[in-house]
């Protein structure tokens, strides 16, 4: 059944589109976006006074399947991502088995279209059990449909094979997306190095431990002309170094994640294990950095490094507990009250972030715009709403977060996929 | 005094105020003479069971809880492993639940990990006194050091106190840096650049990597242990040359003021971070430490099981 989205501000920078309007779904494209369209027919659903975006785009996301279907499943994934407003996610490669043959790519894809209800594209690992080591049969995991490398969770700590691995994946186009630690720096560190950590005894993780590494993947994507990008940018130095990178004409971009532009490190006092992530977080002046990064372009994408983890492996001694939180369901929430709100970013801009550039740089066709003949993946935005976050009505199969109890501005309403309504107020079909 | 104490726990001193700080000084004070006794042994905690729960070696702190607790007529279990349990599968918080549904009345901890004692905390019942966590806290070990400082100098307040060695890793160094501060002491911190956590001085402490300038002036030294085998994680260069840099030996101590008192956790490494001329010198109270923990510990097993409380 085709669709009317009536009234609603379209918010569509792809197609400098900033205003009140209707669009038109037919079938499973975008048919027209203008004012006064007819619904001939069509189902209405009335917007006004709601956002209406292309669909987002969470290029950074952990579904934990295959190997830690207790945490998350592609299933549980995909309603969590559509309870945030996401219609596609890039998940990552560090499952059990890895992502890093043909096969897995396959079968992750396989397992996503019996889900049916978001787009999933795959990250594969650069290199071979994502050990650093060996670089993985990069062309025939392009031909099989992912959609970038990465080795995320742990650097390529080898220049060489970074290097190699740049250089190979040109033939592709895929880029390369990188976690960029110093593991020496960062040792067995657990929270961010600075007073916080010395108030807990606490081994702290340099800030520098990200910054160098941002620092000499830049460089080698300079020298090999290599497509790089930089996940979870989190450290003021880094964001500056990207920064000056990119006038230098290094081809580079780079993400950040709403928890890097909203908590500081002292969400992890009480040794408070749902605060530990990596890269860790910081402080005031990073989230002052990160914001600039955004506004001012050097930060091209907002991803949510969503990383589910069970309760048994937060409920731990913090040394040992796992690194990582959800964020599927809160980062547009997040993203309104931190940065709409505070004039960091306006709606365009945000949906810069959140859809027309992750679809640019994983180069996704039909994605990240309203235009007549995209694909009509459309997210639906209430930036009025409120709600508090309750672990008990979190989708998401783990309830890692740091945020429970946290009053949210802004919710979605109706997160359309391929033309057909996944999401609405709470209902998924 | 007119402070009440009310805490189920004892985490660390960075909790406490002055007053309460004072409080178990005071208590301490009035259970010292028990050990003195022909017969130590008083009924205070007599039916209340004691859990020694260690996940790191110690011999002294165990022993001296065990003593504290003996003499207060409590029933002791001791129970020593190491933190990689959780490789048999249980985690901390279930062993913790398990020895929580034996009807325990007070948990005393130590744990490799800096927090383990407040995750115990905040899932059991019974009372977490922290015997020292990874770097983080030791708490009986900061007040009987402030209680011993002040058998000594009658008072806290105004006394420059210096702390040297192994900053970073020190969770003796942590309980004492907020016990004394609170108590209106000024604390210099010394040691190598690589062994000083970054903004130690937020805590209200003197940051030199001099030694010579740690020890002028200084009423109390208190020497840490150095472990010897952070030489291999490149936070110092050799043991010799740590020794003879941040080393106490009778060199060094003709800066010190003529009353100072020499103080030091255990156990010493002879000749690495003190000779022994100075460790067995006469400024050296390391045995009334070890002697006035016994009494400290006491205190703080009286207040916490809220003993005081029911005979009021």
């Amino acid at each position: 059944m085709d669709i009317i989205l009536k009234g609603g501000h379209v918010v569509d920078p792809a197609n400098n589109v900033d205003s009140e309007a209707d669009v038109l779904i037919k079938g499973d494209k975008i048919a027209q976006v203008g004012k006064n369209i007819k619904a001939n027919g069509a189902k209405t659903i009335d917007c006004k006074g709601k956002l209406v975006f292309p669909g987002l785009i969470d290029m950074h996301t952990h579904l934990r399947q295959p190997g830690r279907e207790d945490e998350e499943t592609i299933l549980t994934g995909s309603r969590a991502a559509l309870k945030g407003g996401f219609t596609s996610v890039l998940c990552m490669a560090n499952t059990n088995p890895a992502i890093d043959n043909k096969g897995v790519v396959e079968y992750i894809h396989a397992e996503a279209s019996r889900a049916g209800l978001i787009n999933v594209y795959t990250a594969a690992a650069v290199t071979k059990g994502l050990e650093g080591k060996e670089l993985t049969e990069i062309g025939q995991i392009a031909e099989a449909g992912a959609k970038a490398l990465s080795d995320d969770g742990k650097p390529v700590m080898n220049a060489e094979i970074l290097r190699r691995a740049l250089e190979y994946a040109k033939m592709s186009g895929l880029p390369i997306i990188s976690h960029c630690e110093d593991i020496n720096l960062s040792g067995n560190g657990v929270m961010n190095e600075g007073f916080v950590s010395t108030k807990l005894g606490l081994k702290g993780i340099p800030r520098a431990s990200e910054t160098v590494m941002v620092m000499r993947d830049m460089e080698l994507a300079g020298l090999t002309g290599g497509k790089l990008h930089i996940a979870h940018l989190s450290a003021k130095e880094s964001v500056e170094a990207v920064r000056e990178a990119k006038k230098r004409g290094i081809k580079v971009t780079c993400e950040t994640c709403p928890h890097y532009f909203t908590l500081t490190e002292e969400a992890v006092l009480g040794f408070n294990t749902k605060a530990k992530v990596n890269p860790p977080l910081k402080t005031k002046e990073d989230i002052a950095a990160v914001k600039k990064g955004l506004s001012d372009g050097t930060i091209d994408a907002i991803a949510t490094d969503h990383a589910p983890h069970s309760a048994e492996e937060k409920d731990l001694e913090f040394d040992f507990a796992a690194s990582g939180m959800i964020g599927l369901e809160f980062a547009l929430s997040l993203a309104n009250t931190e940065l709409v709100k505070n004039k960091v970013l306006d709606w365009s801009g945000l949906a810069m972030k959140m859809s027309v550039n992750p679809s640019k740089i994983l180069g996704l066709t039909g994605k990240g715009s309203l235009a007549a003949g995209s694909d009509a993946d459309v997210t639906v935005f209430d930036p009025s709403a409120e709600w508090v976050v309750d672990e008990k009505r979190i989708e998401s199969k783990s309830k890692n977060t740091p945020l429970a109890g946290r009053k949210m501005g802004g919710a979605v309403l109706i997160t359309i996929v391929g033309g057909k309504i996944k999401y609405e107020n709470g209902r998924f079909d | 005094m007119a402070v009440k104490w009310t805490k189920k726990d004892l985490l660390g001193l960075e909790t406490l105020s002055a007053d309460e700080i004072g409080l178990i000084l005071e208590t301490a004070d009035s259970f010292k003479e028990i050990s003195q006794r022909p017969i130590k042994k008083v009924p205070t905690l007599r039916g209340q069971t004691v859990v020694l729960f260690f996940f790191e070696p110690s011999t002294r702190t165990r022993t001296s809880f065990e003593l504290a607790a003996k003499r207060m007529s409590a029933d002791m279990v001791n129970i020593q492993t190491n933190a990689s349990s959780l490789t048999k599968g249980e985690t901390l918080k279930d062993t913790a639940k398990n020895i929580e549904a034996m009807k325990v009345n007070i948990i005393i901890m130590r744990h490799s990990c800096s927090g383990a004692p407040q995750l115990l905390a905040e899932s059991v019942s019974p009372s977490i006194i922290n015997a020292g966590d990874g770097s983080h806290e030791h708490p009986t070990q900061g007040l009987l050091d402030i209680f011993t400082i002040k058998e000594h100098k009658k008072k806290i307040a105004g006394l420059n106190v210096s702390i040297i060695g192994d900053i970073a890793h020190s969770r003796v160094a942590r309980s004492n840096i907020w016990g004394l501060t609170k108590m209106g002491a000024k604390v210099t911190v010394c040691g190598p650049a690589t062994l000083m956590p970054p903004e130690i001085e937020k805590l209200g402490v003197k940051v030199t990597y001099d030694i010579k300038e740690a020890i002028e002036g200084a009423d109390v030294i208190n020497m840490l242990r150095i472990q010897l085998e952070r030489q291999g994680q490149s936070l110092f260069p050799s043991i010799r040359e740590y020794a003879m840099k941040f080393g106490l030996d009778a060199e060094k101590m003709k800066y010190a003021k003529k009353d100072v008192l020499i103080m030091h956790p255990g156990p010493i490494n002879r000749g690495v971070e003190i000779t022994p001329e100075v460790a067995d010198g006469p400024y050296s109270v390391i045995l009334e430490q070890v002697t006035n923990g016994i009494a400290v510990r006491m205190a703080v097993l009286y207040l916490v099981s809220g003993v005081k409380e029911r005979i009021e």
